[in-house]
């Protein structure tokens, strides 16, 4: 817990231009399909650390798939102290685009990072800045280097010094045992939150990344003193204090959790009487307000960034479709429409995407379209994937991948369908939620 | 529709079984584990439950209509329901893993709430039954499963609890 809240205590100071202004040198809106050579050197500095915070950065930007490191071994020029410049013509040789070059002062129990971003064709220091806090908090650190680089590098937001929460499953005589983990992006600092008492699904953060909401089924033990379930309900657990709280008590199955952004109400499904309708509940007057009626299933609520629309799941057509309303239930209007099932919307961090599931002859995929339901393309496919989590820079995606041998992992993808690659947990892994940045 | 049966009951234990298709005894050990259990008294226990009315439903892939099949098996449960006035239920309603997990979870409540409908309108009393859904979080594990088996995972399974 201390390890992963020192970043609380953690400073960024930037020296430089404001990134609006700078020249973006990959555009990832595009595809891109060649990575940026990148070269990072050891940061000087006598700190052990100097080179652990390298390791990190290197693989941060790697794993993205935006860059691929030079390999250290070809590097002709070698630095004798973060003063010295770079020569050019040496990195140019050897093919680098892009160089970092950086130090690590270490004082007691505070680290300071400074480093360059030297473009090396344009031969010009595209910015430099400096980063001082705990040292404890140095995995933070480092993932703040990913993001200054990333940023400065593609004009977009980051996403490295974030958090994942997902459900950890496993098996013990033949039934899934799932316990809530929440790790770094990076897999590092995981641990888990729950211990498989009861089948936890959909966690899902809260605005601030302090709090998650997920739905556990409920254990009861009948009048010979065993276990049997009885029901579901959405819970809501502190990341601070460890503290678990329920949500309301409705009659009927409470499950589909999601905060509004701005992290006084949950919104959510109650199954009762064979009818999935959505409802929102007030954090602060503990009060419930059904939003949609009818005999059908609402499900998989999410509200747009800027909490004027909610987008969700319905079978109120005949079939499961994405229909977008008002947060009052309001102004129902369906905007998925092609082949197949549609469901989990998700609406992005920006407001521009809304990332789906879909199921189309026996296939599952994982999809984006426009708010109005334009534009959409298919970013991953497979035997089955769902569940997508937009990064915090609404730019990357993370999803479920099961395949046919039941084995179930965590991907991340980019927006334009490239660059997937795996997320790391120690085994397996279903139901991710992306925290917003780590501030 | 399935029986979670506890060790006490060897019969019970044995249509379970027969049933799930899954005869070993670790199944037998998770089904104690995990969920519902019998009555001790001769005539009134889950394996009777079994022999006698029969504990699953099945649904078609994303349907919650019953099927002819399924009434009959239902009809034959309203029977042992009324033989056995002391008995209370969990009727669960189960998906396949070919959908959603959210929508899934709907779906097995709509399911199981169509069974609770049946026979609550065939005069058993509600306070008797409780309708559970577990979504796709409990499937049956079959190796090797093939579309037809998929199709046995769409279910609602009636367990005897008290």
């Amino acid at each position: 817990m201390k390890n992963i809240f020192s970043v609380l205590f953690l400073l960024l100071s930037v020296i430089a231009s404001p990134l609006s202004h700078a020249e973006v040198l990959i555009d990832i809106n595009r595809g891109v399909m060649k990575p940026t050579r990148i070269a990072i050197p050891t940061f000087h500095g006598a700190s052990p650390l100097a080179s652990d915070i390298v390791h990190v950065v290197a693989h941060d930007l790697e794993s993205c798939g935006l860059f691929t490191l030079v390999d250290p071994k070809a590097y002709i020029q070698s630095f004798s102290s973060f003063e010295v410049k770079p020569r050019f013509e040496d990195w140019r040789l050897i093919h680098t685009q892009i160089l970092v070059h950086g130090s690590v002062t270490q004082t007691g129990d505070r680290i300071e990072v400074s480093f360059k971003v030297y473009d090396i064709v344009s031969q010009q220091v595209l910015d430099q800045f400096a980063l001082s806090g705990s040292a404890t908090g140095w995995r933070q650190m480092a993932h703040m280097v990913s993001d200054t680089i990333y940023s400065r590098v593609t004009g977009e937001k980051p996403y490295f010094n974030s958090r994942i929460v997902y459900v950890a499953q496993s098996k013990r005589k033949r039934q899934f045992v799932r316990r809530l983990a929440l790790m770094d992006f990076d897999g590092a600092n995981h641990r888990y939150l729950t211990k498989g008492e009861t089948l936890v699904t959909t966690p899902r953060f809260s605005p601030t990344e302090q709090e998650i909401t997920y739905f556990s089924y409920i254990e009861a033990i009948n009048s010979r003193g065993r276990r049997y379930t009885k029901g579901g309900r959405i819970y809501r657990f502190n990341l601070q204090t460890g503290a678990v709280d329920t949500v309301g008590s409705m009659s009927g199955i409470s499950f589909a959790p999601r905060y509004a952004p701005d992290g006084r109400t949950l919104i959510f499904s109650i199954a009762h009487r064979g009818i999935s309708s959505l409802y929102a509940f007030d954090l602060r007057t503990r009060t419930t307000r059904r939003l949609t009626r009818g005999n059908h299933i609402d499900t998989s609520p999410c509200y747009s960034p800027d909490g004027k629309k909610i987008v969700f799941n319905s079978d109120r057509g005949g079939s499961q479709q994405l229909y977008v309303m008002d947060p009052d239930g309001s102004n129902v209007q369906r905007i998925s429409f092609g082949q197949g099932r549609f469901a989990t919307p998700v609406w992005s961090p920006r407001g521009d995407w809304i990332a789906f599931t879909r199921l189309t002859r026996g296939e599952f995929y994982i999809g984006v379209m426009r708010p109005d339901g334009s534009g959409q393309r298919m970013v991953a496919k497979g035997y089955l994937v769902e569940g997508p989590t937009w990064g915090p820079n609404g730019r990357v995606i993370i999803f479920t991948r099961q395949e046919r041998t039941g084995k179930t992992r965590l991907y991340c993808v980019d927006v334009t369908g490239h660059h997937e690659f795996p997320v790391l947990t120690p085994g397996d892994a279903v139901d991710a939620a992306w925290s917003p940045l780590i501030q | 529709m399935r029986l979670r049966g506890s060790r006490y009951f060897g019969a019970a234990l044995g249509c379970l079984a027969l049933v799930a298709c899954d005869s070993d005894e670790e199944q037998v050990t998770t089904a104690e584990d995990s969920a519902a259990y019998v009555a001790t008294d001769e005539g009134g226990t889950a394996a009777d439950f079994i022999a006698h009315a029969g504990d699953r439903v099945f649904f078609d892939l994303n349907k919650h209509t019953l099927s002819p099949e399924g009434i009959a098996t239902l009809e034959k449960q309203v029977e042992w329901l009324t033989a056995h006035p002391d008995k209370e239920i969990v009727v669960e309603g189960h998906c396949d893993d070919r959908g959603t997990a959210e929508y899934n979870l709907a779906l097995g409540e709509r399911r199981a709430h169509q069974v609770v409908s049946f026979l609550v309108g065939k005069g058993i009393a509600e306070s008797r039954i409780r309708g559970v859904s577990y979504g796709k979080d409990r499937p049956i594990e079959i190796p090797n499963a093939d579309r037809e088996e998929f199709w046995r995972q769409n279910r609602v399974a009636i367990a005897v609890i008290q």
